[in-house]
Parts: structure tokens; C-alpha cells; sequence
């Protein structure tokens, strides 16, 4: 079974984000492996350990993405590809393509991805990728068994319980509950540095930037106001609700 | 940071040498696994450990046996024990961060912390091949448990005074051990001890001892103020038959092996005293930054900022001496043959070559957590002396790293009874630079103005290198040989050397960082430093005036007052407002920060 697992190195969760110069502050910062895609790491490891094969993990990002990378080499993965371009945009769109100019010649059975990433939390570049491959995907799976080339798959629709089969090779994007991630050992960590890791740019993958313009554009990077302490309405019930129809309206305007 | 550890540095030269900051590991500059195998391990404590720390602390064996197997499986157990032998063979900033992650994990810390120093080492270090294959497997993984048995009832600190005896039996195969060992961690549930007896009464040894061996008993647990999830019970040996193969060693060879070990243990106390205050600082910080009073957070209040400041310093300082020592450890620890039968020599000499730097950091690490943790507690008001608040803990908790393995006052004898005896046997220049200095000091001192970044400092700590010859020169004229019983100014001879080594780690380490990080992004670690700097010469020259007095009288005495009224001539820096801009700092970032 070859399975590949996309992955991201994110802020870890407990940073604070903090802007300077227009861009979002790296200073500092620790990074780890988004969250959801170690879910993703985990499961390829456990399929492995089960059915034999190798799990591969790949990820587009700047050099200090290596970093999350050798951690899934230590946690069991046992190759490594890193595709580090300054020239690809922070665009799923892009990043979408340039992974499937590296999937184009790869031999894959599962290829495993984060539900979303912490950071942008937009969750498509894995279901984007499913689709220039043109195989089939689950995303936001919290169970997945696979036998006979085909995959039994549950998936969290919005709080409901969704049961699929897929065919294989297929795409599966990882939901917290799916498994409960390893801490990579320390024999891990010391193996890890051994096992191969290739860095690619957009010239191994022969894309040129036209073919991976932006199709987003950011306007604008704001943190959020302030959190304000919560208020308590009084009065009877409807009286309540009707000024909280009122304030959802003007205040915050989510009506 | 391998390739920095070039040339080896003799132990208690920092007193006469002026070394490069080049030259000393600090923990910025860690590698990739490094940072790796710190995160595994906070990791652990924090997915595995913490949550069931409430048991832990009731003292649960079997939950505690449980966990160093897990520990084990993850390899954290394994990383002094050589790679031939199941372990990791890691250097030791490596093991220095497992040990501070871990501290986080209160009395568990501990227990692992008994196993895999005391417990596991004198086997790694002193064992034969034999020895070390059958056991060192069993201890890297957690399958088996060890413990270190030298204290009795009726000999703590004089721990050569012990009264467990060992006999050889006639056939010659066994020796037949008694006595009682007291305080022994672990002793609840491990399977190897490590014990220390006399052979026929005379000659120290020491011993592997199993659980199993017919004759081995344990006492009933004490009830303790602090670390109450780890054991301690007394070692009762009657008539225990230990087969020849398990004398570690050589007979009379066993101090050795329990001071070169205690010598490893005391470091290591220093570094979970590190991550204890750490967590002080977290736990504190974000108190201070919660609790209003005054319709204001208490963190902004000046003496509340002051206090986190300073506890922060502290840290910062600690944190430098401790990574500094593991890697001068490691210079001489990296090249042991373990293979060769000369490994126990070669072990023996690489350790006691960094005892005085060893039970520095003791001293320094146990009353570094002891103030944090005083001030953290102080810090929550009421709720600090309540149970449900973790500080209250690490306050009762941090009480004893002052009294095991050695307590604070044998190590502050040690610390230059060491130096004297190194230069006696001509390995440093002691006396060499104490008579330069005198001349030196006859000369004039011009008046000093500074301009660049640490100037300052740097000449505080040579002046306070200057200030501890001259005071310790004193001494040993006025009392030669019988400076041991002037336990007084030993003492205080120590306590200079705490701080001269103290800031010099600090000052090194933010020289370094500064080179790293430019003089923008090390400002924080400036302030610390020259903060600190003024503390520690306050400190120095208050030891030094006592010292004197002590020593010298009339004109004598006058006359060194002098010299040292010369030496110590500064204009005293604003603390007060670089304690502010730390405090900030910390608030801010509601942890530890550098
Ligand atoms: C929780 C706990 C765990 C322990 N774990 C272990 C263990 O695993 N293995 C082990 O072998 N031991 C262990 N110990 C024992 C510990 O190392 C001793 O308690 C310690 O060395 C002090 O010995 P003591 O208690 O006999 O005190 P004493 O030696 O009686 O000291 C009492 C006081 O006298 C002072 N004093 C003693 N001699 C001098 C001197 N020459 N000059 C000036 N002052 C002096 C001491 O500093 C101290 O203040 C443990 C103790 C505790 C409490």
C-alpha cells in the first residue's frame, strides 16, 4: 500500500498571532504540524503498520517546513518530499496544481491530507488535489478501513455520522477522532535524519508561475477586536428575545 | 554544537580564566532533534502524564511503573545508556532538556529522574561488559526499575560512615551484605538497587542488589512535606547473598563510584530546579495577569512586576549554568570507551573533573526554585497556600532539592575545598594568579567609564574574579591547613564562586546571543544580565568584607579593605527600571522569556 500524506506546518495552536508590517509575525513563533494533518500522518503509519508499504509525505512550503516534515519521519513516515519555490503564491488553487504536478507520476493507493489547515482554514487544497487527479475523496473522515482496494470510510457531516465505500486510490481528508496521533520516539528522531528527503522546486516539476498564477487576493489583514465581556439580558423571555433579534441586527450584524 | 567543543576547559578554571563566549554551549543553539526530542518529552508529560497527576501524587506504584514503561518505549529513559546496551548514547544537552521537560510531571520527574541518574548510571559508567549487558537493556526500556542506596539512619551527609557490611563466603562466590538503607526513592516498586557497604567492615564497595535475592526487604513508606507521589522507604538487607559478579567494580572502590555519581545527580537536580521554576513562572504569570485587585490585574502593580522580574532573572541565569555545564560534561564524558576495561578509571576522572561545577549548579539550581517558587507563591496571595493551585506544591516540592544528594551545606564545602585541592595538586594556577594579583593590587586602578554593551559587566566579573583570589588568598595563608574547620568562610568563599560562575554563564550566553540575534532582539537578555551582575557583585563584595574581617585584623585588615573598597568602585545602575522593562516582558508573554 503506497500512501502519501499532503501536509502543512502551521502556527502551533497555542501562539498568539501577532501583525507586523502588514504580514502576520514569524518571530518566535513555534511551528508544528497542522494539527488535522498529523491526524493524516498518524493513519498513514497505522495503515502501513497493518498492510505493508510506504507512506511518503509531502508538503509545499518555505525551507522551515523541512522541520514538520522530518517530525513525520520521526512519528514513521519513511520518505520525504518538500516542494519549496518563493515563486508559488500562498493560493490553494496554486498549491493544489503544483501537488498534482507531483502526484502526475507517483504510484499511489491512499493519499491522506488535514481536513483544514489552523491557519488560513480555508480546507481545499487536499479535496482540489482529489479532483486534478480525478480520483474520488472523503473529507473529514473519523474512521477509515481499508480492504480489497476499496475503503470503508465514516465522516463527520456537520455532527452527523456519514458511512461511504470508495474505491481505491482515493482521497481522505483527516477529522480529530480519526486516531490519536504518536509522539515521535526518540530511536524515531535519531532515525529520521537518515531517511530520504527530497526538496523539488517548480523546475523538477516542470510548472511554470503562469500556469499557477493566484486566482485570491488578499485585501486586507486585520486581527480580531477584542473580545468584549458578555452581556446578561433581563426581563421576561420574549421581551429577551426580541432584543436579542434586535442586537444580533445592529450590533453585530449577523441578521 | 559540536563542532564548538573543541578545546577541553579544566574544571574550577573559571575562576582565573577569562574564556571566549565562542566557546560555551548555551540552549540557543539547539539542533533539530534536539528541539525534537524537548518537545517529545513535553509531550509526554503533557498527553500523558498530567492527566493523571492527581493519582500520581497519591502515590500509585503500579500507575507509576506503567508510565516509565511508556516513558521507556518512547526512549526517554534510554539516553545516557549507550547504544551497544538499548539506549540512545545522546550527548548530554540532549538528556539536560528530557530532564528539565520532565519537571513538569512533579514527583514522576523524580522517579524517573532516580532511574535513570543514580539508579541507571553507576552501571553505565563503572559496570563490566557483563554487567552492563545483563542489565542496562531492562533499565533503558523501563522493564526493570533501579534505585541508589547509600544514606543510612546513622549516616546521611557523612555517607562514608555507613555500617552496611559485606562478607565474601567461603566458596568465594557471594558476598553476604546487611545493613539498612534509609530515604531510598523508588524503593516501592524497583527491581535493581545499587547498594553501598563495607567489605568486613572496612573497605566501601558497592553492590548490584536484586529485588528477588532472598534477604532483601523494604521499610514502610514515610510521610513526606513534599514529592509525595514519588517512594521512599528504607532498604533493609539481611544476610543478602550477591553473587561476585554483581560487585560493581572493585572492592574500595565504591566512594568513588558514589561521589562520581552524586556528581551527575547534582547536575541533574539543578536541571529539574530549572524546569520547576519555569513552570512557576508560567503558573504566575498568568495569575498575576487574571487576579484583579483595586479594579486593576495584579501584574500591574510594580511589586508584583518586580517579583516575576526577578524570578525571571533567576531563570535566565540558572538556564545559562546549566546547558553551559552540559556541554563542558560533555567534552570530557563524549570520549569514554565504554568497551575498555579502563572505563570506570576514564568515567571516574571525566565526572570529577566538573564536581565543583556540579554541586555549583545544585547549590545555585535549589535555591534558585526555592525563591521562585516562594515569590510564586506569594504572588497568588491565599490561593498560593491553597492546594488546588499548583504553585503551592512546587513550593513544598522544591524544599528538598536543598537537602538530597548532598545537602546545600556539604556541597558549599566541597565547592572550594575542590579548587584548594586542585591547585595543591598543581592542575590549576591558583596560587600562581594569587600572588600576580597581589602586586596588581598595590597598583592604582584608574577610574573606568563604559561605553559598548556588557562592558560593564564584563569588568564587574573580573573584578569579582579579582575580589574572590584576593579574599581566598587571604584565607588559606591566614589558616593553611586548617581551613576545613573554617567552615564559615569556605562557605562564603562558595557563595562567591556561585555567583562569579553564576554570571559568567549569563554573560557568556548573552555575549552569544547578542552575536546571534543582534543587540535589538538580545535586549531582554542584556537587562537580565546586568541586572543580575549587580546583584551578584553586591552579593560578592558584602562576602568578600566578611571574609576579610574574618581573616585579617588591624592595619592587615585595613589595608585589604582598601584594595577592596578599589576593586568594587562603580555607580550603581538603575535595577528598578530594568526590572520594569523585564517585568513587562513576562507579563506580556505570561512565561518564562529570554
Ligand atoms: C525524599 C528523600 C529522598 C531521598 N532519596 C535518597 C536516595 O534515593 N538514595 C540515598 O542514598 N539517599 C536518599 N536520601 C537521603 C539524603 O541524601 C540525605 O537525607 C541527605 O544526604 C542528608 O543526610 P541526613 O538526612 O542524614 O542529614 P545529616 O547528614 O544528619 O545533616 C543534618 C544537617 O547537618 C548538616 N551537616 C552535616 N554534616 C555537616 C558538616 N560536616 N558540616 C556542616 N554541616 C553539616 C547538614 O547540612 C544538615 O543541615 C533521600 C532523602 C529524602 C528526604
Amino acid at each position: 500500500m503506497n500512501v502519501y500524506v499532503v501536509l502543512k506546518q502551521t502556527f502551533d495552536t497555542e501562539e498568539k498571532v501577532v501583525l507586523q508590517d502588514g504580514r502576520v509575525s514569524e518571530e518566535g513563533v513555534k511551528f508544528v504540524i497542522n494539527p488535522y494533518d498529523e491526524y493524516a500522518v498518524e493513519e498513514a503509519i497505522r495503515i502501513k503498520e497493518a498492510a505493508g508499504g510506504t507512506v511518503t509525505v509531502v508538503s509545499v512550503g518555505p525551507e522551515r517546513t523541512a522541520e514538520a516534515l522530518r517530525t513525520a519521519l520521526a512519528m514513521g513516515a519513511d520518505e520525504a518530499v518538500l516542494i519549496a519555490d518563493d515563486r508559488i503564491p500562498a493560493d490553494e488553487y496554486a498549491l493544489s496544481r503544483v501537488l498534482a504536478a507531483f502526484f502526475a507520476d507517483q504510484a499511489y493507493d491512499v493519499v491522506l491530507g488535514g481536513n483544514f489547515s489552523v491557519d488560513n482554514g480555508a480546507g481545499q487544497v487536499a479535496v482540489r488535489l482529489a479532483e486534478l487527479l480525478g480520483i474520488p475523496h472523503v473529507s473529514s473522515v473519523t474512521k477509515l478501513e481499508l480492504s480489497g482496494g476499496e475503503a470503508a470510510v465514516q465522516r463527520d457531516a456537520e455532527g452527523d455520522l456519514e458511512t461511504l465505500a470508495v474505491r481505491l486510490p482515493a482521497l481522505f481528508t483527516a477529522q480529530q477522532g480519526l486516531n490519536e496521533p504518536r509522539y515521535p520516539s526518540l530511536p524515531g528522531i535519531m532515525k529520521a535524519k537518515k531517511k530520504p528527503f527530497r526538496q523539488l522546486t517548480l523546475d523538477d516539476l516542470s510548472v511554470t508561475p503562469e500556469q499557477i498564477a493566484a486566482r485570491t487576493a488578499r485585501a486586507e489583514l486585520f486581527l480580531p477586536a477584542p473580545r468584549q465581556a458578555g452581556r446578561v439580558l433581563e426581563g421576561e423571555l420574549p421581551a429577551q428575545a426580541a432584543q436579542l433579534v434586535q442586537l444580533l441586527r445592529t450590533q453585530s450584524n449577523v441578521l | 554544537m559540536a563542532e564548538q567543543m573543541t578545546e577541553k576547559v579544566l574544571g574550577g578554571s573559571f575562576v582565573i580564566a577569562d574564556p571566549d563566549y565562542r566557546t560555551i554551549v548555551t540552549p540557543d543553539e539547539l539542533t533539530e532533534e534536539q528541539r525534537m526530542i524537548a518537545e517529545t518529552t513535553a509531550d509526554f508529560v503533557e498527553g500523558d502524564v498530567l492527566p493523571v497527576d492527581e493519582e500520581l501524587e497519591k502515590l500509585d506504584y503500579e500507575l507509576t511503573v506503567k508510565l516509565m514503561k511508556q516513558a521507556g518505549e518512547l526512549g526517554l529513559l534510554g539516553a545516557d545508556v549507550p547504544e551497544a546496551y538499548d539506549g540512545l548514547g545522546l550527548d548530554k544537552v540532549s538528556s539536560t532538556l528530557i530532564s528539565e521537560r520532565l519537571a513538569k510531571a512533579s514527583s514522576f520527574a523524580l522517579s524517573i529522574g532516580a532511574h535513570v541518574g543514580i539508579g541507571t548510571l553507576p552501571i553505565v559508567y563503572f559496570g563490566s561488559a557483563e554487567q552492563k549487558k545483563k542489565y542496562l537493556p531492562s533499565l533503558a526500556t523501563g522493564a526493570k526499575i533501579a534505585a541508589y542506596c547509600l544514606t543510612e539512619p546513622s549516616s546521611g551527609s557523612d555517607a562514608l560512615g555507613a555500617k552496611a557490611t559485606a562478607r565474601l563466603s567461603e566458596d568465594g562466590k557471594h558476598y553476604v551484605l546487611n545493613g539498612t538503607k534509609q530515604f531510598i526513592t523508588n524503593a516501592g516498586f524497583a527491581d535493581v538497587f545499587i547498594v553501598y557497604a563495607k567489605v568486613d567492615g572496612k573497605e566501601f564497595s558497592t553492590f548490584i542488589v536484586e529485588r528477588t535475592m532472598e534477604g532483601v526487604s523494604v521499610g514502610p513508606e514515610e510521610k513526606k512535606m513534599g514529592i509525595k507521589g514519588s517512594s521512599t522507604r528504607p532498604l533493609i538487607l539481611e544476610d543478602v547473598k550477591v553473587p561476585v559478579e554483581n560487585l560493581l567494580w572493585e572492592v574500595g572502590k565504591g566512594h568513588l563510584i558514589a561521589f562520581n555519581i552524586l556528581n551527575i545527580g547534582r547536575f541533574k537536580l539543578a536541571v529539574g530546579c530549572l524546569g520547576g521554576a519555569k513552570e512557576a513562572i508560567q503558573l504566575s504569570s498568568r495569575y498575576a495577569n487574571e487576579r484583579t485587585q483595586f479594579g486593576k490585574p495584579i501584574a500591574s502593580f510594580p511589586l508584583i512586576g518586580a517579583k516575576l522580574a526577578e524570578m525571571n532573572v533567576r531563570t535566565y541565569v540558572l538556564e545559562s549554568m546549566v546547558y553551559r555545564t552540559a556541554g563542558l560534561m560533555d567534552t570530557g564524558l563524549g570520549g569514554i570507551d565504554h568497551d575498555s576495561p579502563e572505563a570506570g578509571k576514564q568515567s571516574a576522572k571525566a565526572i570529577a573533573e566538573y564536581a565543583l561545577e556540579c554541586s555549583i549548579n545544585k547549590v545555585f539550581g535549589s535555591e534558585t526554585l526555592d525563591f521562585v517558587a516562594d515569590e510564586g507563591v506569594q504572588i497568588h496571595g491565599g490561593y498560593g497556600f491553597i492546594q488546588e493551585y499548583k504553585i503551592e506544591r512546587i513550593y513544598r516540592d522544591s524544599r528538598i532539592n536543598r537537602i538530597f544528594e548532598g545537602t546545600n551545606e556539604i556541597n558549599r564545602l566541597l565547592i572550594p575545598g575542590t579548587l584548594i585541592k586542585r591547585a595543591m595538586k598543581g592542575e590549576l594556577p591558583l596560587m600562581q594568579k594569587a600572588q600576580a594579583l597581589q602586586a596588581e593590587l598595590l597598583q592604582l586602578v584608574p577610574g573606568q567609564t563604559f561605553e559598548g554593551t556588557l562592558e560593564e559587566e564584563t569588568h564587574l566579573l573580573a573584578m569579582a574574579k579579582k575580589i574572590f583570589l584576593m579574599a581566598g588568598g587571604a584565607a588559606v595563608q591566614k589558616f593553611q591547613l586548617k581551613l576545613e574547620q573554617e567552615q564559615e568562610v569556605l562557605s562564603h568563599l562558595a557563595d562567591m564562586m556561585i555567583q562569579i560562575y553564576a554570571l559568567e554563564s549569563a554573560l557568556l550566553r548573552t555575549k552569544k546571543r547578542i552575536d546571534k540575534l543582534g543587540e535589538e532582539k538580545a535586549g531582554l537578555a542584556v537587562a537580565m544580565t546586568r541586572v543580575f551582575a549587580q546583584e551578584a557583585f553586591e552579593k560578592i563584595e558584602s562576602l568578600a568584607r566578611e571574609t576579610l574581617a574574618a581573616v585579617d585584623t588591624g592595619d592587615m585588615l585595613r589595608t585589604q579593605l582598601s584594595v577592596l573598597k578599589k576593586l568594587t568602585r562603580r555607580t550603581p545602575v538603575n535595577t528598578v527600571e530594568l526590572r520594569r522593562q523585564i517585568a513587562a516582558r513576562v507579563i506580556q508573554s505570561e512565561t518564562y522569556v529570554c
